[in-house]
Order: structure tokens, then C-alpha cells, then sequence
């Protein structure tokens, strides 16, 4: 059984744990989230692409370090362990991934290497308005190359570079490339519910598309790069929640109440086993996730479904029990919880919702129990 | 990140299987282990043969020194031969107490003779061990023992009453933790003795269970007499050797609860409504999933496990989730599916319940589950501190002479 990160895996993960600690520390984070100008931290992606990890994934040939998605999951579970506030998951779990996917050799050729080297951040660009994204309720359209309609929210839509669309080609979806410094974009700042992370509305008039993969192939591919997308993400929320945790029993062992420290009161001490239990469950389910995203295996719907389930679940969990144990000081601007607290829902929300993968998961559980 | 055996490992798989075709007897229904044993006259005789079987060659205790009969195998071994055997078919939980805990406490204290007399017999399943630990005064507080042996000459005297003991009705010895001096605080006046369950005195009655079954004893011992060469460690020093015991807890890195998502979702298949079946059920299709997660998420936890043992480290106290959710999950998995079959859910009789009434025997089962072998409370509690880190419970009963503690019922 050889279930767990490999031991130049983990030397990996370790190098980027302290590479993080020194880099990405709560003042950087918070310098992004008090300022409403910036979405993202510009020095912290330079750094971050100097030591290769956008290319971690991506092969040598396109500039890319080559490596697998497991080392890349290693990377995004000490990336969600700070709350890094850079363009990461939209770049390269969403548009690189897409491209390994379903690029041409000439869109690999043009855009993997760009990434890899940090010269263009991406945006993956579905949503449409509230509620999940349907094929019936697609509004944006492409004619003749060029795209027209809204998306809202896009996730570092208001700082990428070019993104990755969702739109008809006549009546089938299909996924298109679009440069987002090209014509016909226009693009708005929203508030989010997490300001480490910028979103944008992005609305498009006659934006010249590219189209990623082949005619009406839309809808399958956006599920593909949404599977391999929430086994990374699955990690970034894992790291998270391990943070919360370590949060929670850090102050529980320091806060004192009636004369001893609250961790002593077993209200305290089961609400974080509590978490403890969760935490582990999310990440052997992203463990299966990252297995099956790395051996290209066809179980990846299945797992990918049950790491973001887990994930999610384990990292709201977390989060919110890590504000109620840090008790009014938890509530404050100045105590980093609510950073995770933010961090949780922005990530949970960004691949489409638990609901929409807990039905997701169920119908390929139908199909492949039906024997 | 893989689910593969290292050569190594994959070269005694390919062994053990080997053996097993080999050796393994056909039973007409296949066994896991623990728990199934039906205790019928035959089954213990099957069981008996087939330990005597692996006795004779090495796999009856890998993980114990070839001069005790073991192979000197790693935990890992033990772990790949006990799947395989399971996949024959042939497990069975009748030796699983005594040479798990009280044979390898017996081999930790007892002299060169004793370890001599026991060791050989129970490792064939000549003979059977049972652990006497709880009591009615002391369920999660197993210090709390109140059953007394007092001095006389080179004997001791046992009086009082042991509960939740598994297999006492069939077992020929037993390890009895017992008080000696009421007089010390409770951890330090207990002390442990080997002891013969045939012995005048002692008497087994089986505990009803709420589920119907009776898998546990109360042992009553009145004016039973044991030789001071019984004794397993010093004279109230009887916590430390318990803690021996506990510590050879097998690891627990088996199976479920044999009720999982998959059969829930079986059942919502088969049951018809206006819209469909059941399981076109929206509510019911996100609790599915919720299962699904758990399920697995244990399962691919046991697997981690099994890569720390396979990378030759100790596995820790991580593994206490498993039980907390596979129990829970038994429980509000049975009460969904009774759910499900409405009305009809509360026909508690294989003949007529789905699958054979599992649903029905999981939730009246799950209760005990959740309490056996560490409550659930417990089990945080031992996260909480062992994992985490977190401070130690406040003890009123620590310096406290064991006779002045209050009692309550």
C-alpha cells in the first residue's frame, strides 16, 4: 500500500510550507484584503512563479516543470494552508488544466508556456447569474468567431488575461478562449464575499473566440476541467481547514475562562475532534482524488465529486467552529479567522456549489451500481 | 499515490494466497470475522481446527517471535494475510481477544513456565482467553474496579463482579484486573492475575442485549481462590500491566460495519413512489451522498494507515475516527432506510424485511456499537488529548484513597 504523498512528494510540500511561512505571512494576505484596489498580491505571483509551481503540472516541453498532479495537489493544500491571495486555482487548476485537456497543440504551444512562466494569469467564466449553470439557461453566444453576453461572477476576471468561456455555438455549449485585452471586453470589479480573491462581470460584445476542444463539447469538458479543478481545490480547503484547527487549539490552550484553559473543557476538546475527524475524512477523499486525476483513471467524476463533498464540508466546518472557539475576538477584523472564514465559502462556491456535486456524485453512483 | 503492494509485500500476498488455496477449508458460507461467530458446537470446532491449521504453519500470529510460534513478520504481513484470509472466507473472532491482548500481557509478566503452559495452546485454539476488565461501577472508567482480592497466605481471594466480558462462556482463562488496596488512590491499588475460568466460584450469566443477542457476560466471582503465582506484575501495580494490554489492542484496520451506502441505495432503487423510486428522492439523494463520503473517506483513511505500517511507522491514534463514524453512520444509515420503507419499516423479521433485516438489526445494534470499546465521548476525548494535544480532563479522583471516592450508583 503505498496510499500518500511519496517522500520527494513530501520534501516538496515541506520546501513550499516554508517558502509560504516566509512569503505569504497574515500581513500579506490582509495588506490584499484591506486594500479595495488590489485583488491580488503582484509580488507574491512573481515569487511564486519563479520557483515554477504554476508549470508544476505542465511538461517540459511547453515550459513547464513536468512534474504530476500530485506534486500540484502538494503545492495547493500549503497555498490553501495560507490563504494565499494570488490568481493560482483560476490559472492553473481551471485554464491550464483546460488546455492540457482539450487544447490544440497550436493553443498549448501559445499558452502553457506563458503560464508556466507567470506571464498571464486565466479566468474560467460559466456562471451566468445566481443559481448553478444549465445548459438551458446559457445566455452567451458565439457567431461567427465572435462572442456576445455577461458573465458574472468570474473569479479574477477583473486581473486574467484571457479565460476560458462557456457559451453557444448554435444551439450546442461549447468552451472558448477569449483575450480579455482584445476587443469587445469590457470588465467590473465586484465585492466578494472574499476580497483575498478579485471577481469581475465580464461582459462581452463581439469578443473575438477561439474554440477549445470540439463543436457542442462544451458542457462535457467544462464537467472535465471542473473535476480535476475540485481535486486541487479539494487540497486548498484540506489545507485550510488543517489551519483552522491549529488556530482553534492554539488559542484554546492559551485562553483561560474560570480559572483554566478552555481547551481543558471537553465542550472545547470534542468540538475539535470534531474538526479533527472531518479534516481527516476530506483528506483521504482528496487523497482518492488526487490518485485518480494523476492516473487519469475513470473513477475521476466519483472522486473528484467525493474530495470536493469532503472537502467542502470539512472546510466550513472548520472555519466557522474556529471563529466560535476564538469567542468575541473571533468576530474581530483583526483576528485572521474570518480570512479562512471568507476563504472557505470563496472556495466552496467557485467550482459550483456541494448541492450541485452531492447530485452529481449520486447520479454517477446510479449508473455505476445499477448491475 | 497509489494503492499498490511494494515488491516485497506483493511477494508474501502471492504467498499467502498460495497457502490459503492450499489449506483453506470450504465452509458452504463464507466468514469475515469477529462478531459472525455463531457460537453452535461445530462453528467453534471449525474455528478451533482451522487456528490449530495457521498454528502449524507460522500464520496463527505473524507478527509475534518464531520462538513463540510466530513468524517474526511486521504488522503489514499480518494485515495482507488477515484480507486474504478474509477472502477465503475464514475468519473468526474466537481467538481474536486472547491473542490479541491477554496471551501477549501474559508473555509481558508472567515467568518462563507460565509463558511455557500458555503460549502453545492458545496460539493452535486449544484453548481460549477473556479479557475481565469492565465493570458495572467502571465502564470508560476502567480503573474504577471495585472487584476485591484480599491476601491469604499464598493465595488471593476474589470477590465482585465483572461486566461486558466477551466470550466468558467459552473461554477456558481468562486476565482479571482487580483492587488490593482500597486504601491507595484507584490507579495504584489494583493488580492483574491470570486466572482459570473453571475455577469454583466463578459464574458466567450472558447479558441480553437490547438487540436481541447476548455477545457479552457478566462474570460473578464469589470467595474464588487464585495462587499468588497468578499474580501478572506487582502487587498494585496492576494499572501499568492493563495499560499493557490495552496497548496490544489489535490494530483496527478491518472492515465496516457490513451496512453502507450501497445498500441503502439498493433499497431506494427497489421502492417505488408517484415520481419514480426513492432514490429520485432530492433529500434522500444528498444524504446518499453524504454516506458515500464517509464510507469512503474510512476506508481510504484504513488505507493510510496501511501505507504508515507498510513505511514501517507506528500507525497512531488516528485511527479512534473509524469507530466513531462507522457507528454513527450505522445508525443514522438503519433509521433512513426504516424510513424509507415507511410503514413497513417497523417489521422486524428476515423473512419479510429487505434485505434480509439488515436495516432493522443495524439500528437496534448501532446503540452498542457507539459504546463498545471506547464510547464516542471517549474516543474525542482520546483525540482530543493523544492527537491534538489538548489537556488531560481535571481528575478529583487522583490522590484520593480509592475507599473515600464517591460512588453514586
Amino acid at each position: 500500500m503505498n496510499f500518500d504523498y511519496s517522500d520527494d512528494q513530501k520534501f516538496l510540500k515541506d520546501e513550499a510550507r516554508k517558502f509560504l511561512e516566509a512569503e505569504c505571512t497574515p500581513a500579506r494576505v490582509r495588506a490584499v484584503l484591506d486594500d479595495a484596489a488590489r485583488s491580488y498580491d503582484e509580488g507574491l505571483w512573481a515569487k511564486v512563479a519563479a520557483q515554477g509551481w504554476l508549470g508544476a503540472a505542465i511538461p517540459e516541453a511547453h515550459g513547464g516543470l513536468g512534474l504530476g498532479h500530485i506534486e500540484l495537489c502538494a503545492i495547493a493544500e500549503e497555498l490553501g494552508r495560507v490563504c494565499a491571495p494570488i490568481p493560482f486555482a483560476s490559472t492553473v487548476y481551471f485554464l491550464a488544466e483546460a488546455l492540457l485537456l482539450a487544447g490544440s497543440e497550436a493553443q498549448k504551444a501559445e499558452w502553457l508556456p506563458r503560464i508556466a512562466a507567470g506571464e498571464v494569469i486565466g479566468a474560467f467564466a460559466t456562471a451566468e447569474g445566481p443559481g448553478a449553470v444549465s445548459a438551458a439557461g446559457l445566455q452567451a453566444k458565439v457567431e461567427g468567431g465572435k462572442l456576445t453576453g455577461t458573465k458574472v461572477p468570474v473569479t479574477d476576471g477583473d486581473v486574467a488575461g484571457v479565460a476560458v468561456v462557456l457559451a453557444k455555438e448554435g444551439a450546442q455549449p461549447g468552451l472558448f478562449l477569449v483575450d480579455l485585452n482584445g476587443p469587445g471586453v469590457a470588465r467590473e470589479t465586484l465585492k466578494t464575499l472574499d476580497p483575498t480573491r478579485g471577481a469581475a462581470r465580464l461582459t462581452f460584445t463581439g469578443a473575438p473566440a477561439e474554440r477549445l476542444g470540439g463543436p457542442g463539447e462544451g458542457l462535457a469538458l467544462a464537467e472535465q476541467v471542473m473535476d480535476r479543478a475540485a481535486v486541487l481545490i479539494a487540497f486548498e480547503q484540506v489545507g485550510g481547514a488543517d489551519r483552522c484547527l491549529i488556530m482553534a487549539k492554539d488559542y484554546a490552550l492559551e485562553r483561560y475562562a474560570f480559572g483554566r484553559v478552555i481547551a481543558s473543557y471537553q465542550a472545547i476538546k470534542h468540538k475539535l475532534a470534531d474538526i479533527y475527524v472531518k479534516n481527516e475524512l476530506a483528506r483521504s477523499n482528496a487523497y482518492y482524488g488526487a490518485w485518480a486525476l494523476n492516473a487519469g483513471a475513470a473513477e475521476l467524476p466519483i472522486a473528484a465529486s467525493a474530495a470536493r463533498v469532503a472537502a467542502s464540508d470539512a472546510f466550513w466546518f472548520a472555519s466557522k467552529e474556529n471563529v466560535q472557539t476564538h469567542g468575541g475576538m473571533g468576530f474581530t477584523w483583526e483576528v485572521d479567522c474570518h480570512l479562512y472564514y471568507r476563504r472557505s465559502r470563496q472556495l466552496s462556491l467557485v467550482a459550483g456549489a456541494p448541492r450541485v456535486w452531492k447530485e452529481r456524485l449520486v447520479s454517477h453512483l446510479e449508473r455505476r451500481n445499477a448491475a | 499515490m497509489d494503492f499498490t503492494d511494494s515488491p516485497e509485500e506483493a511477494a508474501y500476498r502471492a504467498k499467502a494466497r498460495a497457502w490459503l488455496e492450499e489449506n483453506a477449508p470450504k465452509y458452504a458460507v463464507k466468514r469475515g470475522a469477529a462478531m459472525e461467530d455463531d457460537e453452535s458446537h461445530d462453528d467453534m470446532a471449525r474455528g478451533k481446527a482451522w487456528q490449530a491449521t495457521k498454528a502449524a504453519a507460522g500464520y496463527a500470529q505473524i507478527t509475534w517471535p518464531k520462538e513463540w510460534g510466530g513468524a517474526g513478520g511486521t504488522p503489514m504481513q499480518a494485515v495482507i494475510f488477515g484480507q486474504e484470509e478474509a477472502r477465503f472466507g475464514v475468519g473468526f473472532g474466537y481467538f481474536t481477544i486472547g491473542l490479541g491482548m491477554c496471551v501477549p500481557t501474559v508473555m509481558a509478566f508472567a515467568d518462563e513456565a507460565t509463558k511455557t503452559r500458555f503460549v502453545g495452546p492458545a496460539l493452535r485454539g486449544e484453548e481460549i482467553w477473556c479479557q475481565l476488565f469492565s465493570e458495572p461501577s467502571g465502564g470508560s472508567d476502567v480503573a474504577a474496579a471495585r472487584t476485591r482480592a484480599v491476601r491469604d497466605g499464598d493465595d488471593w481471594i476474589i470477590n465482585g463482579q465483572k461486566v461486558w466480558t466477551s466470550g466468558a462462556h467459552y473461554s477456558d482463562f481468562g486476565i482479571v484486573l482487580v483492587r488490593t488496596n482500597p486504601d491507595a488512590p484507584k490507579h495504584k491499588g489494583l493488580t492483574m492475575f491470570w486466572i482459570d475460568m473453571k475455577s469454583p466460584g466463578i459464574e458466567v450469566r450472558p447479558i441480553h442485549q437490547m438487540s436481541g443477542g447476548s455477545n457479552f457476560n457478566e462474570v460473578y466471582f464469589t470467595d474464588v481462590r487464585v495462587k499468588d503465582s497468578q499474580r501478572l506484575g506487582a502487587v498494585d501495580d496492576g494499572w501499568k500491566v492493563s495499560l499493557v494490554t490495552l496497548m496490544n489492542e489489535r490494530l483496527a484496520v478491518g472492515g465496516g460495519t457490513g451496512i453502507d451506502y450501497s445498500m441503502i441505495l439498493k433499497l431506494a432503487r427497489e421502492l417505488k413512489t408517484d415520481q419514480g423510486t426513492a432514490l429520485g428522492d432530492q433529500a434522500f439523494r444528498e444524504k446518499l451522498a453524504d454516506w458515500y463520503v464517509q464510507s469512503e473517506g474510512l476506508k481510504f483513511t484504513r488505507f493510510r494507515t496501511m501505507t504508515a505500517l507498510s513505511r514501517g511507522q507506528t500507525p497512531g491514534p488516528e485511527s479512534s475516527i473509524g469507530k466513531i463514524i462507522a457507528a454513527n453512520q450505522l445508525q443514522e444509515l438503519s433509521n433512513a432506510a426504516v424510513e424509507l420503507e415507511d410503514q413497513y419499516g417497523i417489521i422486524d423479521d428476515a423473512e419479510l424485511a429487505p434485505l434480509s433485516a439488515a436495516f432493522q438489526g443495524g439500528l437496534l445494534s448501532a446503540p452498542g456499537l457507539r459504546i463498545a470499546g471506547g464510547t464516542d465521548e471517549i474516543l474525542k476525548n482520546i483525540i482530543a488529548e493523544r492527537v491534538l494535544g489538548l489537556p488531560g480532563d481535571i481528575r478529583v479522583d487522583k490522590d484520593v484513597p480509592f475507599k473515600d471516592m464517591p460512588t453514586g450508583r
